[in-house]
């Protein structure tokens, strides 16, 4: 009996598409946005909110990555590289947005007294949700707080925490240093964490 | 820092993404974990830092799988009509 192997599997369709994308064969392309727009969608949701505006940004995806099949090393997987293009388009969408008004990031980041010891102690937080109507509650809470960040902030723990890009790669698609993105990534969780602090601190018995 | 100060509230703070990522020197990280058995804000703070990092994974996650849902005919057809223009 063959022994099934799915990371092989993938690795051969990957390469049969490949070849097929480009000999130009028209039905290979609207096998690749089938195969892989499902979740390049999914992460241009994440990074850009708006149904509309991610939609453009995989079509752009898209776009690009055809030109660059030829580029194409074969050295990382298809899904991958078309991660990062996708990654790529939705920057590049954000930068071409008008930026709406945003708060500047020490307005949620803790604040200290002169010794260095909090100003407002902090107090332990509730479990986490396990399921149920309240995880859906939370998810939809935690989603409107990340909207809250500053975008600067809101990308890198977008790209870091969420789409699991290391950080030299963050850095290297945003066009900032790796101590830039550790910076960015710890005061974007702390403003987050400042945010939803209230929601979850234990009532106090 | 020198090894032998004792660390701030604020010092602590600022090097728990290195603490989590394990890349604190081992006597910056005894420090810190001496600070942590004396310091019940910090534990609260490092703790609710660590769910808002899980809570963020959830928030955002894929809920579907792998596959995340299919292609709108919409999307798809635009994409077609696009590479057929630049061809």
């Amino acid at each position: 009996m063959a022994v099934e192997n799915p990371e092989s599997d993938s690795a051969e369709f990957e390469a049969r598409l490949l070849t097929r994308l480009r000999a130009g064969e028209d039905a290979a392309f609207d096998e690749l946005v089938r195969f892989a727009g499902g979740r390049m969608l999914a992460v241009a949701r994440r990074m850009l909110g708006r149904e509309e505006d991610a939609q453009d940004a995989v079509q752009d995806a898209f776009l690009s990555a055809f030109k660059s099949l030829d580029r194409f090393d074969g050295r990382s997987q298809l899904t991958t590289w078309l991660h990062r293009i996708t990654v790529n388009a939705c920057l590049m969408k954000l930068r071409s947005q008008r930026r709406r008004p945003e708060k500047a990031i020490e307005d949620f980041l803790p604040e200290y007294l002169e010794d260095g010891h909090q100003r407002k102690s902090s107090t332990p937080w509730k479990p986490l949700a396990s399921g149920g109507i309240e995880i859906e509650e939370t998810r939809a809470l935690v989603r409107s707080k990340i909207e809250e960040l500053p975008e600067q902030f809101r990308l890198v723990l977008i790209l870091r925490d969420i789409e699991e890009l290391d950080t030299e790669e963050a850095a290297t698609v945003l066009g900032i240093t790796p101590n830039a993105v550790k910076t960015r990534l710890h005061r974007a969780r702390q403003a987050l964490r400042g945010l939803l602090d209230p929601h979850f601190v234990e009532a106090e018995s | 820092m020198k090894q032998s100060e004792y660390i701030t509230c604020r010092e602590l703070i600022d090097f728990i993404a290195d603490y989590l990522d394990g890349t604190l020197s081992p006597p910056m990280r005894a420090e810190f974990e001496r600070h942590l058995g004396v310091c019940p804000s910090c534990v609260a703070y490092l703790d609710s830092y660590k769910k808002t990092i899980s809570m963020g994974k959830m928030a955002l996650a894929r809920t579907d799988g792998p596959a995340t849902g299919a292609v709108p005919e919409g999307l798809l057809r635009a994409i077609r009509e696009a590479r057929a223009k630049k061809d």
